[in-house]
């Protein structure tokens, strides 16, 4: 990856809704250019998708729950953690996996509408599955800050209008 | 002028002095709504956080009475080493250096120590606009020389040579600069060095923005050979930390220099701020990671902006560094007074007028670009539709 490819996807990862014409502007290339970075990047699977950040307990009145759960498992045979991660993160309610150094072994994030149903998923599907040891799960009571942004309105600019 | 009767108090000095032709856009903007300013003269960036956590934590610590004169040891050491490492420049932390209430301070403390009642101070224009009213205040004459859009906004030797005559004593450089953003390189200011050594001149080298320049290496004044024992360093956290309402900066210099100002200081100031004085040590220490990541955002802004003017058909030069573009405004048939307030009046764009920061500054406008990129982009079109009413 060169300077210039990394420069694009740190303005991106900030603000993935920068348009191309401001991004070419930003880095002093051409339109053109800034756009066969990003199809490459994309084909490379380099940028994954884009997304939005939400507060979704502003504004609706169907919230949602979110757990991260310690999961410890036995590794298979052959294929090491890989094969467990995947059958877990296949499923849809299912966030984020990570491999994790330490007590346990996966970090699993789950949203669901209720703890009902989130906790439905761990007893029915999480650990019944043949690898899966154990589990305990955590769930988000409040998001101050996710992915780098924090979940408050404090961000005014609090200069003073004109100044030397 | 102020006519109440109270006035006759007031000492001639500081009635010669005019206020700054900025605090009229200030009040003109600040009665508006919906304005997006490109007038503000300081960073969009909060302090970094591990900075504002140094200062409680001094806090917590109990670290609520005075410092030393010159500023906490342990500070003054950090200063030393990062001139050192950063421009290449020594400086003894016992004696060649004062930690100041902004670099606002260490000019007029600077200007105190070495003017003598009618000495002349060459004031590079176009300037910040405290310089001439602090030489003044000082006792001395600001002689003003002017630097043109055709050269960049470089001081040009022959010009200085123009003005010296023997009564001037100091020339007060700013690189880069504000308000044109323009970075004097190595060969401009040993060319300038040579002037200043030929008539025995000392030079106050206001370095603020010494870290936020995009193009090329920077060059320290006292860095170029003989200058060092010539010049009085001036620099602070405000602008490549994000820290103007901390107020805090330094001076640098050779001792005798640095005693005096010491002296005016004690005396006038007692010590900088000790809370600011321990998030400065935190900055100096752990903060240059911010520094580069606030300067490559301040570049991709400047590329930006650079841009859009050149589309809209407004000639600027590229400035080397700070975060200011002036761009010519000549082409409008507008003064730089009328041509912001218009512009604020119209589009609710704030920028400051050339003329505020001296004579050359005429025909041009100081837009900041220390914003947020949507609202420079919008700020853009806006000016763009504003030159189109035209």
């Amino acid at each position: 990856m060169d300077s210039t490819e990394r420069e694009l996807l740190q303005l991106i990862e900030k603000n993935g809704r920068l348009e191309t014409a401001t991004i070419a502007k930003l880095m002093g290339i051409t339109e053109d250019e800034t756009k066969q970075i990003l199809e490459k990047l994309e084909n490379e699977k380099v940028i994954l998708g884009y997304s939005a950040i939400i507060d979704w307990t502003k504004g609706t009145e169907d919230g949602a729950v979110t757990a991260m759960i310690d999961v410890k498992v036995t590794p298979k045979r052959g294929v090491g953690f890989d094969k467990v991660a995947e059958r877990i993160y296949r499923f849809p309610e299912v966030k984020a996996v990570y491999l994790m150094s330490g007590v346990y072994d996966l970090s699993v994030s789950i949203e669901g509408k209720t703890m009902a149903e989130v906790g439905r998923f761990v007893s029915e599907k999480l650990s019944t599955i043949d690898s899966v040891i154990s589990t305990t799960t955590h769930f988000i009571l409040k998001k101050y800050k996710h992915d780098g942004l924090v979940f408050s309105d404090n961000d005014e600019d609090k200069r003073i209008v004109v100044s030397p | 002028m102020i006519t109440e009767p109270t006035s006759k108090y007031l000492s001639n000095t500081v009635q010669s002095i005019q206020p700054s032709g900025i605090r009229r856009f200030f009040d003109l903007a600040s009665s508006m709504e919906n304005v997006i300013s490109l007038g503000v003269g300081e960073p969009d960036f909060v302090t970094p956080w591990n900075v504002i956590e140094a200062s409680y934590h001094s806090l917590e610590q109990g670290y609520t009475a005075y410092t030393a004169n010159a500023g906490l040891f342990e500070l003054r050491k950090e200063i030393s080493r990062y001139m050192k490492r950063r421009f290449g420049v020594t400086y003894s932390a016992e004696d060649e250096m004062v930690v100041t209430v902004g670099a606002s301070q260490a000019i007029d403390i600077a200007l105190r120590a070495v003017v003598n009642p009618g000495e002349e101070v060459i004031v590079v224009e176009p300037s910040f606009v405290s310089y001439a009213p602090t030489v003044t205040l000082a006792g001395g004459v600001p002689v003003p020389v002017n630097t043109y859009s055709e050269d960049d906004f470089k001081l040009q030797p022959e010009q200085i040579e123009a003005a010296i005559t023997d009564k001037t004593k100091v020339i007060m450089l700013c690189s880069p600069n504000n308000p044109t953003g323009t970075v004097l390189s190595k060969s401009d200011l040993e060319r300038i060095a040579e002037v200043v050594e030929k008539h025995d001149l000392l030079v106050i080298s206001d370095e603020i923005y010494a870290e936020l320049t995009y193009d090329e290496p920077y060059t320290s004044f006292p860095a170029i050979r003989n200058m060092r024992d010539r010049t009085i360093l001036i620099s602070g956290f405000s602008k490549a930390f994000a820290m103007t309402g901390w107020r805090l900066g330094f001076a640098c210099g050779p001792k005798a220099i640095l005693q005096a100002m010491l002296k005016i200081h004690q005396y006038t100031m007692m010590c900088a701020p000790t809370m600011a004085q321990h998030a400065a040590l935190e900055a100096l220490v752990n903060g240059q990671r911010d520094v580069v990541k606030m300067k490559e955002s301040y570049r991709q802004r400047r590329s930006l902006v650079i841009h859009a003017l050149e589309e809209m058909g407004l000639s600027c030069h590229v400035p080397g560094g700070a975060f200011y573009v002036f761009p010519s405004i000549e082409k409008t048939g507008l003064s730089s007074e009328e041509f912001a307030e218009q512009l604020l009046m119209k589009e609710q764009v704030a920028v400051v007028p050339g003329s505020v920061f001296g004579e050359s500054g005429e025909g041009h406008v100081r837009c900041s670009y220390a914003t947020s990129v949507q609202k420079l982009e919008e700020a853009m079109r806006r000016i763009e539709r504003f030159l189109q009413t035209l």
